[in-house]
């Protein structure tokens, strides 16, 4: 068996495959995207601002608070 | 392909980069499943790659070619996922009506064909698939992967040698 007939029988044997997507892929792609993003629930809104209340009243306490972070 | 929206894109303007997915989701798509012969496999990496364009926005040119950067992510995930998954059991994608597999051709013959197809290194069974199955021409395939067409000739030439000794060592000689 030489190469060329070797080439013919893989075309042979192989058949091309469908190149065209069966779906809309954008639906999926949204999702990662969105899967990335960062999502902060109203727990986390609520720590943020009595943290930065809590720093606002005691502003002597922002430097320990930054070495325990 | 306006300029004004590849700019768009990448300051991360979404509406941008879905319209850029529309238009390239079934030529990104098409070249992966070209590839890696799967057509789950090929939806998962083509939403890759996607996504990969999307974080690197910052960094895109709009000056450069937006299908031909796809491409070439497109064709390193590829590669990454035959490296990853050698010599998968069965390759799922339909053929299409017009090009079935040849029925001279022995069931066991086309199995062994097949499976030593499979086992071929992943670089190799890429550029083979992409030449000798799909019929892409060496130009495309070297500009897709991002090696020379010299490099592409040479890899199908490996290919078939090897496809050749293992066919051989099966005792197929047709």
């Amino acid at each position: 068996m030489n190469d060329d007939r070797m080439k013919e029988l893989l075309r042979r044997a192989i058949a091309p495959v469908d190149v065209e997507p069966k779906r809309d892929l954008w639906y999926d792609m949204r999702r990662r995207i969105d899967e990335r993003t960062l999502r902060l629930t109203w727990l986390d809104w609520a720590l943020l601002v009595a943290t930065l209340t809590f720093c606002a009243a005691f502003p002597e306490s922002i430097l320990p608070l930054l070495y325990h972070l | 392909m306006t300029d004004a929206r590849l700019e768009r894109f990448a300051d991360g303007d979404l509406a941008a980069f879905e319209s850029l997915f529309r238009e390239f989701q079934g030529e990104v798509y098409g070249w992966i499943v070209r590839m890696v012969r799967d057509r789950g496999a090929a939806e998962e990496l083509t939403v890759e790659t996607f996504l990969r364009i999307y974080n690197a926005r910052a960094r895109f040119d709009a000056g450069r070619s937006f299908p031909a950067w796809a491409r070439r992510i497109a064709s390193n995930l590829a590669l990454s996922y035959l490296k990853s998954h050698p010599a998968r059991p069965e390759t799922p994608v339909e053929p299409p009506g017009e090009a079935p597999e040849d029925p001279a051709i022995r069931r066991e013959t086309r199995e062994s064909i097949a499976t030593a197809f499979r086992a071929l290194p992943a670089k190799l069974q890429a550029v083979a698939s992409l030449a000798l199955i799909e019929q892409q021409s060496y130009d495309d395939i070297a500009d897709g992967l991002g090696i020379s067409v010299g490099a592409v000739k040479s890899r199908v030439f490996r290919a078939v040698r090897i496809l050749r000794t293992k066919l051989k060592r099966m005792g197929i000689q047709p």
